[in-house]
């Protein structure tokens, strides 16, 4: 067609509650773009959907989200087909201005005009001993397992960690019939009052947060804060037996379980702005580095645009606005008119969530002490069994106190989650052994493919 | 039979379907991911190359890669974001891979 040829070509990656209004915006505007997905169906991981003949509905999966994860869903179904859309498909590279890509079908290359990186979250970790046991699960798996698989990650589950979705996901297990051991928050609860001034920002979410808590004790879960975990009791044949921490009183106490979900907040998937060449920025009330960006998402590198928990942890709600945004913003360096008024409202949104999540911040900081703490034969990195011990060896005799430095001699972070799951908390070990700032140590650096490729599809030889 | 380390709460008037693990037979139903099934039928997953014994996936979002096991065949498999199908044949361990683990 002849159109084609002048239309610009922008692609969004992840179709998730960001994804999917960047791409409706982008269709509104007269923009066909590419939608290019890891999953076989679009929502995301917070919307993540069940399998199409799981029959539970969006309230019994939603809860006080269903509205807007329904909405999510039925904008995305409403826009599938006028959009070029590629779900089951990674994007392992970006590089030369191109989108590079892998599938069932094969490998492609796509060269951009724009591109929206909508890429998601995952669980922020801090290791414990014993966290390489089975049964030892991401709290985004627990939820997963539950929403996606009608399952509980086991008979008996604790949840440790902190953040808001500690409360959430545990209510959500004993809301589905599940028997949770307890709530272990290592976040004090006087951290809460000092955030009010920020979580009031959004009085609706604190609600349901606060009754989510409630909930929680009204089920005659043991809710603790100011909790330090120091193990998880198990045996590395059957996996997990139990938790043992320090309560806030200073006495130690033991729960049984057979499972645990461990999160502290979440991480932005940044592997992708990291190989398209965006600068990055310590944030120093959450301890990671981001993705710089403007106001509507501009990335620093000109027709790289960041959305989402991708860019940072604002939660889903903020995602579909800023999803919004940097396609407005797209759309206006495309020289396509663009409502300022609508930009200005957007921006308004986005800002009084930032308010609320550092509010959250403030409330469920990350333990980064806890790292210094780590006992030697505590394992950081999952995927190899490298401990804590290991790594402090290479910064005591190598000297390497740069992230990638001491990756390269330590293995933490080389692994098959390619430093996902180990990278904050190594990051923290270090400076910790090395007694300097945690942003001395610098960020791991993405590499391609951000994920093993199939072995089916590995390209057969190369340059 | 050994207890399954998932539980199921819902959902189960799902069509069922037999695959393989390790030459044994497991029931599953249409729609679970293989991780579920292995999991709501047994404890494990797979053993770590690295000595610290037993593995049961971790982040379930296909990142953390903790889940692999293979088809009978030899391709490599993300059990949490595989559909399972009638007839798959699944090994816990690398068909034809032989080096020792390590410590």
């Amino acid at each position: 067609m002849a159109d084609r040829e002048v239309t610009p070509r922008v692609v969004v990656v992840g179709a998730g509650p960001a994804g999917v209004r960047a791409a409706q915006t982008l269709l509104e505007a007269g923009i066909r773009p590419v939608v290019i997905d890891e999953a076989a169906r679009a929502g995301g991981q917070i919307y993540r959907r069940q399998p199409a003949n799981f029959r539970r509905t969006h309230q019994e999966l939603y809860g006080t989200e269903a509205a807007r994860a329904q909405a999510v869903h039925d904008g995305f179904d409403a826009i599938a087909v006028a959009v070029d859309y590629r779900p089951d498909t990674l994007v392992w590279n970006i590089a030369d201005g191109q989108v590079w890509t892998a599938s069932e079908q094969g490998y492609a290359t796509l060269p951009y005009d724009a591109l929206i990186l909508c890429t998601g979250a995952t669980d922020r970790l801090m290791p414990v001993k014993g966290w390489h046991y089975a049964g030892a699960y991401s709290l985004g798996a627990a939820q997963v397992a539950l929403k996606a698989q009608a399952c509980a990650i086991g008979a008996n589950v604790v949840f440790m960690g902190s953040g808001p979705l500690l409360y959430l996901v545990a209510s959500q297990y004993v809301k589905a019939g599940a028997k949770v051991a307890a709530v272990l928050d290592t976040s004090p609860f006087s951290n809460r009052l000092r955030a009010a001034v920020d979580l009031i920002a959004q009085p609706g979410i604190l609600a349901d947060g606060v009754a989510l808590t409630r909930a929680l004790a009204k089920a005659g879960v043991p809710v603790l804060t100011g909790v330090t975990p120091l193990e998880i009791i198990g045996d590395a044949e059957n996996g997990v037996n139990g938790v043992r921490v320090r309560l806030a009183n200073g006495t130690e106490r033991e729960f049984a379980a057979d499972a645990v979900a461990l999160g502290y907040h979440l991480r932005p998937e940044t592997q992708l702005a990291d190989l398209a060449r965006c600068e990055f920025a310590f944030d120093a009330k959450t301890r990671q580095w981001l993705p710089k960006r403007d106001l509507d998402g501009r990335a620093s590198v000109a027709g790289v645009y960041l959305a989402g928990d991708g860019a940072r942890i604002l939660g889903a709600r903020s995602a579909e606005v800023s999803g919004r945004l940097a396609a407005l913003a797209a759309l206006a360096d495309l020289g396509r008119p663009v409502d300022p008024l609508t930009v200005t409202h957007l921006r308004r949104q986005v800002a009084s969530y930032a308010r609320f999540a550092r509010g959250l911040a403030t409330a469920f900081p990350w333990p980064h002490e806890q790292a210094a703490n780590l006992p030697d034969e505590a394992i950081v990195c999952r995927c190899e069994a490298v401990t804590a011990g290991d790594l402090r060896r290479v910064v005591n005799e190598t000297g390497a106190k740069e992230a990638n430095r001491a990756k390269a001699f330590s293995r933490v972070g080389m692994g098959r989650c390619q430093g996902r799951y180990c990278g904050h908390a190594g990051a923290e070990v270090i400076a910790a052994c090395a007694n300097i700032p945690v942003e001395q140590v610098g960020r791991l650096r993405g590499q391609a493919p951000v994920k093993p490729l199939p072995v089916a599809i590995a390209p057969e030889g190369e340059e | 039979m050994t207890q399954g380390r998932f539980v199921r709460l819902a959902e189960q008037d799902r069509a069922p379907l037999t695959l393989h693990v390790d030459g044994q037979p497991v029931t599953a139903m249409e729609g679970d991911t293989l991780m579920v099934a292995m999991l709501a039928a047994g404890r494990v997953l797979r053993t770590s190359e690295f000595g610290d014994g037993k593995r049961a996936g971790f982040c379930l979002m296909a990142a953390c890669q903790d889940c692999w096991v293979w088809t009978e065949d030899g391709s490599r498999l993300r059990a949490c974001s595989t559909p399972v199908s009638t007839g798959l044949r699944i090994s816990t361990s690398q068909p034809g891979a032989s080096w020792p683990t390590a410590k």
